[in-house]
């Protein structure tokens, strides 16, 4: 597992997931469906990879189908990051 | 090859005229004197009728896994978790919160708790533990039944919570669990084949839901036995629930309308259900529906909403065909979102409106009803309502002219108390009318318009919010002074929380710290009560007084006039 997947993957576990939640969360895990991330919870998942990455996420594209793995997660952080490095 | 039934669409007028709540109670068998015991007309009188072989209950969960219930499975199951709740000890009367996510305990769970005669006090399992605490205290709740998920949260405030007798965990084996924590694995339970319901009465407390206000705690508002009696009436006339209907209803039982109309409505009826334990996902939903043909659908504006988003070639991919009926509850459905419906399923979405004060749905679009989007139709034909002036509380003659959504006191599902409050509920009532903090209009042909709220309440995604617990969460942040939360408008949740704070000496204002004091919030209160934004601000207007004033705050963010600022203090 890459870097970026790994810091998103373990703020998924540290943020939304109860002490005790003995859930396995892998990169594939599904986040939205799956309950451990609802689209309320959303925001502030999209305000800490903005932050950390500094990109600016266009709410069009914080779907809750963009959301829905670590996965699917870090391929979007990562075209958002490649488009303005290409810019 | 037999002929489908047609059902005639029924005449509005003419059921308001001809109306009274004896056609429901004849419906249901039901005669005055009689018990009265919602879990019991749910499961069992749906069994005696000669319905128990049919499906109640089909429940999927997010891999799509599903389990199939009976309605006698519905009966032997809720007989199966009364009788376990009398042998832990708990007796009638006691409140028994369900603390779960959608799985099928909760359902069935739900009614056996009301046959054994508990108060069943359902609660949002994304809940934090500063709002499970504050509503599990005031209600002086006896047990709680949760998932190991979220027993973590149980565990850090069981402590002073000295009412709580029994944590009842439906899927761990007791090798997992602490002293005073007890193990419910009901499907491998031996099923209870009798079980003489409580013999309730019409008053009989039956369900508890909290619902949050402007100033201090959340209410619970105290619904009966008898609200059966509505329940069953406006499912079958509103959401024109038939014999062979697969009906799906969104909504979490943690708020009232996943228990009126996700499961007292329906079984009631003896109506089949489709129950989907998983997170928002416009495929997904399309695929359960097109899979279980799913023919009426009971969901929510920020839902249909979030739909939108995904465009109509979605759903253009799935067969939807099986949708004969579609409604709407939460917050207003905007125009827009109406005539979408219509676009990609060929049918209108009926918005109604009720509240967790009203049990049942009060003002509606019936089927048959021309339907005017972006109206919350007509009264229900056993609803009086009307919208009064706010000062003088008399209602308000002129069409167009807005005022307060007022109802006359008197159907089954009204609630008869906030628990522990009376000066609450007292204050809901003014000049004969129960006020239900929304303003609106009624034009000429009676059909009511929705405005906005008359307090400080932030409807988010269907949700209500009180701006209080949200403040006082805040507070409790270290770096925080003081702190307003109030209502933002919000494309697709109607209303998001934003919160003003002001910092103490030593603290600036940062990216970092605004995310921290969101997830603060969200753990302790829930996701719904988290602000989507922080504004750092010098001060916050006040009153004289040092009341803050959120109006002037909302005001801005709706880009409304500020009003009379001349008892604003400057800073």
């Amino acid at each position: 597992m890459d870097e970026l997947r790994r810091v998103i993957l373990d703020y998924v576990v540290k943020e939304y997931l109860e002490e005790g939640d003995d859930r396995e969360v892998v990169v594939d895990t599904p986040l939205i469906t799956g309950g451990i991330v609802d689209s309320f919870s959303m925001v502030s998942l999209k305000r800490f990879l903005e932050k950390k990455y500094t990109i600016q996420i266009p709410d069009a594209e914080a779907t809750p189908t963009a959301f829905d793995s670590v996965e699917r997660i870090a391929s979007l952080v990562e075209r958002i990051r490649g488009a303005r490095a290409g810019a | 090859m037999s002929q489908p039934t047609v059902y005639a669409e029924p005449d509005y007028e003419q059921r308001r005229r001809d109306f009274d709540w004896g056609i429901a109670e004849r419906e249901l068998g039901y005669r005055p004197g009689d018990p009265i015991n919602i879990g019991w007309y749910c499961s069992d009188r749906v069994c005696q009728l000669g319905q128990g072989h049919k499906l109640a209950l089909l429940w999927e969960d997010f891999q799509g896994r599903c389990r199939f219930y009976s309605f006698d499975d519905l009966r032997l199951l809720s007989n199966t978790f009364a009788a376990f709740l009398l042998d832990l000890g708990l007796v009638p009367g006691e409140r028994v919160c369900l603390f779960l996510d959608r799985v099928p305990e909760l359902y069935l769970g739900f009614v056996g708790a009301l046959k054994m005669g508990g108060i069943v006090q359902p609660l949002f399992s994304a809940f934090g533990e500063e709002s499970l605490h504050t509503r599990l205290d005031d209600a002086g709740t006896a047990a709680i039944v949760t998932q190991r998920k979220h027993l973590g949260k149980v565990r850090r405030i069981r402590g002073t919570l000295p009412a709580l007798r029994h944590v009842i965990v439906v899927d761990a084996p007791a090798s997992a669990l602490k002293d005073g924590e007890t193990s419910l694995a009901l499907h491998e339970l031996p099923r209870v084949q009798a079980f003489d319901s409580y013999p309730s009465t019409p008053d009989t407390a039956s369900v508890l839901h909290y619902t949050s206000g402007t100033t201090g705690k959340p209410k619970g508002a105290q619904h009966v036995h008898y609200s059966v009696v509505s329940q069953y009436l406006t499912a079958k006339w509103v959401l024109d629930l038939r014999p062979d209907d697969i009906y799906w209803c969104n909504a979490d039982p943690g708020w009232v309308t996943g228990t009126s109309y996700g499961i007292i409505g329906p079984w009631s009826n003896g109506t089949t259900q489709v129950v989907l334990d998983s997170g928002f996902s416009a495929e997904r939903w399309y695929r359960f529906i097109e899979k279980h043909r799913v023919t009426v659908w009971y969901s929510a504006p920020t839902a249909i909403r979030l739909l939108m988003r995904e465009g109509t070639d979605l759903v253009r991919r799935f067969d939807l065909k099986s949708l004969r009926h579609l409604a709407s509850v939460g917050e207003p459905l905007n125009p827009e979102a109406v005539l979408w419906s219509q676009e990609a399923f060929g049918r209108m979405f009926h918005d109604t409106f009720w509240q967790t004060e009203t049990g049942c749905i009060v003002i509606t679009n019936l089927p048959g009803m021309p339907i005017k989007p972006g109206s919350m139709g007509r009264p229900f034909p056993g609803i009086t309502a009307t919208v009064v002036d706010p000062k003088t509380f008399e209602p308000v003659s002129d069409s167009g002219r807005v005022g307060l959504i007022a109802l006359r006191p008197g159907w089954p599902s009204m609630m008869r108390a906030y628990w522990n409050n009376p000066e609450g509920y007292a204050a809901k009532f003014r000049n004969g009318w129960y006020l239900c903090g929304d303003r609106a209009t009624i034009d000429r042909d009676g059909y009511f318009w929705f405005v906005g709220r008359d307090d400080d309440v932030i409807n988010t995604g269907g949700h209500l919010v009180g701006p209080f617990e949200i403040e006082s969460a805040l507070l409790e942040h270290p770096a925080v002074a003081e702190s307003a939360a109030v209502a933002k408008p919000d494309p697709v949740n109607m209303e998001v929380v934003k919160a003003f704070v002001t910092l103490k000496p030593g603290f600036e204002p940062s990216d970092d710290l605004e995310l921290e004091i969101m997830n603060v919030v969200r753990r302790r209160l829930s996701p719904l009560a988290m602000p989507q934004e922080i504004e750092f601000v010098a001060s916050l207007p006040k009153t004289r007084s040092g009341k803050i004033v959120r109006r002037v705050l909302r005001a801005k963010e709706f880009g409304e006039p500020l009003g009379d600022l001349s008892t604003i203090m400057e800073d």
